[in-house]
């Protein structure tokens, strides 16, 4: 018989369970395999009412974020074969911090509204005509904020941060990085706009920089980069409000 | 002028109306022995309280030194006092690992530009230990001056 490893899998049911609770699943072992590529095998073959969120398998759609082991994990990219050797089942559960609505799919509207509430999006002051051409960037004024838009909205960086945790009205990492995206974006004009959600406890003087965001990051965003180099901004803005009004806009 | 998403992300969490009942896990109070990365994080923290206590001992070393010779004297010897011995060696072994640990995550906070290009982490950890070293080297100088 070919060599299999076990799961322990988090279920949840909202309409039986009032906690949820470790199943167990044996799946075979393959080297080429991903626990994502485990989670389908047990859906398709062992057990259909295994729910689970996923898309493209190839760490792009940011579907898949599970704990993995109780680390935040994208499971299309965490292989089988780099828990093989321990000799405990591979445990699978829901991203942490987040509300379970059924086995690993967790609620995911508070981080939808966080994100839309830090306009990510470039806001002009005054929109250009199409005839007047496009926003001219330069390679190097795209550099500055190329790595904070490799963010694929996985929320790994959530279930990475016990202030999220603690205190779930944080804006979080990933919502703020985003807004650093734009803020430092050549073309944006939005900055004073974010300042309001980004400047007040909830936004960056929540966050005590306790750095894991960054490192569970899959796409290397460095959420925590984001964060304490826009609490150097806004204290200089501040700073700047009480000493020269006048130069506000 | 405050925005309305700004007042509303205070007041409250929300979420969708669709599902009516789903399992929120509890953060137990102990979250941070959950792990080595999160017990750091709390140590780096509670040496703040060390570093406190190191800046109460030197401004009590300075009003030691002012009040002259006799005074200066009974300082050391409250400082011989085991107690304090042991309180201090630990505030030593904590105000180091504050620095070391605020090093280590200062290319995080500081993003340096140079000609274009951002520089890289290693450089920004380096200047900071260089800077320690050569103001402990004044220090030392003094001290073995005298």
């Amino acid at each position: 018989m070919a060599e299999t490893i076990s799961l322990e899998v988090l279920r949840y049911s909202p309409e039986r369970d009032s906690d949820p609770s470790f199943q167990c699943y044996e799946v075979p072992l393959r080297k080429d395999w991903v626990v994502l590529d485990a989670l389908n095998y047990i859906k398709d073959e062992v057990d259909g009412s295994l729910t689970f969120r996923w898309s493209c398998r190839m760490g792009i759609c940011g579907s898949c974020g599970m704990m993995v082991n109780g680390e935040p994990k994208l499971t299309c990219a965490t292989f089988l074969s780099s828990y093989a050797r321990e000799k405990r089942p591979v445990r699978v559960q829901p991203l942490r911090y987040f509300p379970v609505i059924r086995d690993l799919v967790v609620e995911i509207t508070d981080f939808m509204n966080k994100l839309q509430a830090v306009k990510p999006w470039l806001i002009r002051d005054q929109e250009k005509s199409p005839s007047e051409g496009e926003y001219i960037q330069t390679p190097e004024q795209l550099d500055r904020y190329k790595q904070f838009s490799m963010c694929i909205n996985c929320m790994l960086c959530y279930a990475a941060c016990p202030v999220y945790g603690l205190d779930p009205l944080f804006i979080g990492p990933a919502a703020i990085a985003l807004a650093q995206r734009y803020n430092m974006d050549s073309r944006d004009e939005g900055a004073h706009e974010r300042m309001d959600v980004l400047a007040q406890h909830e936004g960056i003087w929540a966050c005590t920089f306790v750095g894991e965001c960054t490192k569970v990051c899959p796409k290397h965003v460095d959420p925590a980069g984001a964060i304490q180099q826009y609490k150097l901004t806004a204290a200089i803005e501040r700073f700047k409000s009480f000493l020269m009004p006048w130069a506000l806009k | 002028m405050k925005t309305r998403e700004a007042r509303d992300t205070r007041q409250t969490v929300r979420y969708t109306e669709y599902h009516p009942r789903w399992y929120r896990a509890h953060v137990s109070t102990w979250w941070w022995l959950a792990g080595w990365p999160y017990l750091k994080f709390i140590l780096r923290e509670m040496s703040s309280v060390f570093v406190a206590w190191f800046v109460v001992v030197l401004l009590l070393q300075i009003r030691a030194l002012s009040r002259g010779p006799e005074a200066y004297a009974a300082f050391e010897l409250w400082l011989q006092n085991p107690l304090i011995v042991l309180l201090n060696l630990i505030t030593q072994f904590f105000v180091i690992f504050h620095a070391v640990t605020w090093f280590n995550v200062a290319p995080r906070a500081m993003a340096i530009r140079f000609r274009g290009k951002r520089v890289p982490d290693p450089w920004i950890v380096g200047v900071n230990y260089v800077a320690w070293a050569a103001i402990s080297l004044v220090v030392v100088w003094f001290l073995v001056r005298s």
